[in-house]
């Protein structure tokens, strides 16, 4: 298992410098001139340009720009934005807020999904879980920004539940609502997964051996249906985690959360290349991580599997 | 052992003792889109203490519907419509859900039919042994582990402390079934309803465990429910018969009797049709000799059949149709990285199969006898040695060659359900090995589909029909239709009758040796089941670990087997030396 671990980890070195350059050589390919869009109608002398073209490699073939910035990624320098901030300090501040929200919002569709989806499997034709689907799908159906826009008006407004937008350090709590707007659509799958897969389980043949024991009802169901309902769920999420970083972007600016979404929006529409690069090489290897972690619970889940050390 | 049991019964019957069991007037129905669909109608058993009891039928006859309402183990369509199920004078079926929680595995205990998907794949043996114990009260805490171990290794799993920890996949299917019956004994319940719990098994593990199944309730004077297809079982395991025909029960009584002298015109075929060690070979009707009658009488006819089968050897030719040489098949199974270890499959095998007769192959699972079936029919290819059809080799063949040999050698595969296309209707399926092979016109082919579905006697009206809609033996039928429509000169039948129940499995015995005699087929019939080797083969290979251990006619296999493993197998054929009513 061990072995199979730092197998895993290994492989995350050719996927990140794989990642990375390829959007490196986007960011480069991307039409228009990056010092003449930060100074919209006053261009400066062009000693100037040129010096700033310098200043951030930009004068340089593209091959030689992407090893420079390896290079200085290697020591620690992940270049700094065009306005002069290092790459390093607004990652520091944007990714722990959009990892709160990603967090919150993976935990919310985790427990509530699968709540609903057990209850529904388990009631397979009666009204919850008719209600339950046609719910589901139509969350799954409705645009995330409309559901944003609904839940703002409703719990942040006429409620008055909630605040309509997050503050600068975006602390938990304001965080609550934005979190199940980001979750809705993935919530909406869970709950047909858990319960397509409770129903299937409930007919497998070991789930009447274990009612032939004498095993009470409460515990067929969390022992010996809802764990191995469970491994199908446990894979979606751990892919959910990336849409979730991915799908924040709207979310974030809906509820204008000074996160990941709108710093990197920013970033490329400004053409900044180390910046763009080095969120979505983070978001990389966050999501590699993801992956990882699903398969080793994967494996504890389900003892059939097991990897080659 | 019956003749005791005997004696308790009329004992129980003299001293009006209240049965343990008894269900009166069961009906079980099934809610489906088209209505209540009632699967049991009006059905009557008692079983008292100490008796073993089994109910006997095909599938669908509602044996198991009825073993499993018993506990309340329907599906959730399933529902008890009319009747009583009394335990110990208590009436079951008016029990809340929480009072026969209690009844579940402390008075009745369940062992289930498929080791391979009863037990909990997630949970490791221990747990869910275990489980069972603390739920049924027997004991808790450190106790409680004690007693798991201590209950499989009653079950035959001697180094059962070690294996706690492991998870079902790491068990085989006769330890997995072990296991069930421990978990149904854990209790030492007062009743055991075993619902098949051997038929996935090979006979050799079958009877170790059966054995062990009886010695154990009879250590714990429990009484047994056994619900089975197979009547030589029913005979050899239980002292009460019950034998169910469409929901109903059509024939009861000490089973002995119901089998030496089965009233009831059911009951009747049932056991004509069985097929066990006293059976002969099945003759088609213009094949059979004039002494035929007396064959089938079963009298003193070693005189006739040894005459016969001198006949049938000068009569052959010299040379094999198919013959197999040293032929050898190696797998390399992949190990954990870039290790991967040798299997030998099949090992440095030969024999020969005549024109006109068949070649039985048999052995118990993982005896490489549907390989060598795969080899001949080059779906694999071989390691080494040689294989020829009608004086060719065909290791190797390409092209135009290979369809020119398929067209000659056709496979029929065991399961009926799985090899026949769900979207394709009847006539397509049959005419698709001709479209295949570009067989004729349109209108010919057409012909052809009447003239084959003629032979396998189905009416000309299942052209437009959809599998979906046959039954098992009728889908059989339509295989064997597909196999015969290239007018092949060999048909590879790998366990071809091993899912039908016994009186669908004695008519497409019936229709291929009917076929053969028509056509002049040649057979290779590969088989776990020596009982129907006995009805349809002329010589027999019995495999062992990818070798042939003993091959000889059917006869000489049979009253006079050479080989301690062959001997061991006709010895674990249930109720294979008890003579059945004919």
């Amino acid at each position: 298992m061990l072995w199979y671990t730092g197998k895993r980890l290994l492989q995350t070195i050719p996927v990140f410098f794989g990642a990375t350059f390829l959007i490196y050589f986007m960011v480069f390919s991307l039409p228009g001139d990056p010092i003449a869009a930060l100074f919209g109608d006053h261009p400066p002398a062009p000693a100037v340009i040129d010096q700033i073209r310098a200043e951030y490699n930009l004068d340089k073939p593209f091959i030689v720009q992407y090893f420079l910035y390896v290079g200085g990624l290697l020591t620690g320098d992940l270049g700094t934005t065009f306005s002069g901030r290092p790459v390093i300090d607004v990652m520091v501040k944007a990714f722990p807020i959009t990892f709160r929200l990603a967090m919150l919002a993976l935990a919310f569709e985790a427990i509530a999904g699968i709540l609903v989806g057990l209850i529904s499997g388990l009631r397979k034709g009666k009204w919850f879980d008719s209600s339950a689907l046609v719910v589901s799908l139509l969350l799954i159906s409705v645009p995330t920004f409309v559901i944003g826009f609904v839940f703002q008006l409703v719990f942040g407004i006429q409620l008055g539940w909630a605040r309509t937008t997050v503050s600068g350090d975006a602390p938990w709590g304001e965080l609550v609502l934005p979190a199940i707007v980001l979750a809705t659509t993935s919530f909406a799958y869970i709950v047909r997964l858990t319960r397509a897969s409770v129903a299937d389980n409930l007919n497998a043949d070991f789930v009447r051996t274990a009612t032939a024991k004498g095993l009470s009802r409460r515990r067929v169901v969390t022992v010996h249906v809802l764990r191995n309902s469970l491994v199908p769920v446990v894979t979606f999420l751990g892919v959910d985690v990336g849409s979730l970083m991915v799908g924040a972007i709207v979310t974030e600016g809906i509820f204008n959360i000074n996160g990941v979404g709108g710093t990197l929006y920013r970033a490329i529409n400004l053409g900044e290349g180390p910046t763009v690069v080095s969120f979505v090489a983070v978001m990389v290897i966050i999501f590699m991580l993801a992956n990882l972690l699903v398969d080793l619970l994967y494996a504890a889940l389900d003892p059939r599997i097991r990897y080659a050390k | 052992m019956s003749q005791l049991a005997t004696e308790t019964r009329a004992e129980n019957v003299s001293g009006e003792e209240q049965p343990l069991l008894q269900v009166r007037d069961l009906e079980v129905g099934f809610e489906t889109q088209r209505g209540v669909v009632s699967a049991v109608r009006g059905v009557d058993l008692t079983l008292y203490a100490g008796q073993t009891l089994a109910i006997v039928g095909e599938s669908g006859s509602g044996k198991t519907t009825t073993a499993q309402s018993i506990i309340d183990l329907l599906p959730r369509n399933g529902k008890v419509t009319a009747g009583q199920i009394l335990f110990e004078g208590r009436d079951l079926t008016t029990l809340p859900p929480a009072a026969i929680e209690d009844v579940r595995g402390r008075l009745i205990g369940y062992v289930p039919q498929d080791p391979m998907s009863n037990l909990n794949p997630v949970w490791s043996i221990g747990f869910q042994v275990e489980e069972a114990i603390k739920a049924n009260n027997v004991a808790q805490g450190k106790e409680a582990r004690l007693r798991t171990i201590q209950v499989l290794k009653d079950a035959g799993l001697s180094d059962a402390a070690d294996r706690l920890k492991q998870y079902p996949h790491q068990f085989s299917g006769g330890m997995r079934q072990r296991v069930l019956i421990g978990i149904g004994l854990s209790a030492k319940p007062k009743l055991l309803i075993a619902d098949e719990p051997t038929s996935a098994l090979d006979v050799t593990v079958q009877r170790q465990i059966l054995d062990h199944l009886a010695t154990l309730t009879r250590d714990y004077g429990t009484s047994v429910l056994f619900i089975t297809h197979d009547l030589g079982l029913a005979a050899e395991r239980a002292e009460q018969l019950v034998v169910m025909y469409k929901g109903k029960v059509v024939e009861s009584g000490p089973s002995q009797e119901i089998l030496a002298n089965p009233q009831h015109p059911y009951t009747q075929r049932l056991v004509s049709a069985a097929p066990s060690l006293a059976s002969r070979r099945i003759q088609s009707a213009k094949h059979a000799d004039a002494d035929d009658p007396q064959i089938y009488a079963g009298g003193s006819t070693d005189d006739t059949l040894i005459a016969r089968a001198a006949e049938r050897e000068q009569a052959a030719p010299a040379k094999a149709l198919i013959s197999v040489e040293n032929v050898t098949k190696m797998y390399k199974i992949r190990q954990q990285g870039f290790r991967s270890e040798k299997l030998l499959a099949v090992n440095d095998v030969s024999f020969g199969v005549q024109k006109g007769t068949t070649t039985a192959l048999v052995g118990e699972s993982g005896s490489g006898k549907s390989t060598v079936a795969k080899l001949i029919l080059q779906l694999e290819s071989i390691t080494s040695g040689r294989i020829e059809f009608d004086g060719q080799n065909v290791a190797g063949l390409k092209g135009a060659e290979l369809l020119k040999f398929r067209r000659r050698v056709q496979p029929v595969f065991q399961d009926p359900y799985g090899t026949l296309d769900p979207q394709y209707n009847v006539g397509n399926t049959i005419a698709e090995p001709l479209l295949a092979h570009k067989v004729g016109t349109k209108k010919e082919r057409q012909a052809r589909v009447l003239e084959l579905l003629d032979q396998v006697s189905m009416p000309s009206a299942t052209r437009f029909r959809y599998p979906g809609e046959l039954s098992g033996g009728q889908r059989q039928r339509i295989a064997v239709a597909r196999a015969l429509a290239l007018k092949p000169d060999v048909l590879v039948l790998d366990e071809a009758v091993s899912a039908l129940d016994v009186l669908v499995q004695g008519q497409v015995l019936n229709l291929l040796t009917e076929l053969q005699t028509e056509l002049d087929l040649t057979y290779l019939f590969i088989t776990h089941d020596l009982a129907v080797v006995r009805l349809i083969a002329d010589n027999v290979c019995v495999m062992q670990r990818g070798r042939i251990v003993e091959a000889a006619s059917t006869d000489e296999v049979f009253d006079n087997p050479k080989e301690q493993y062959t001997q061991e197998l006709l010895a674990a054929i249930p109720g294979g030396d008890f003579e059945f009513g004919r």
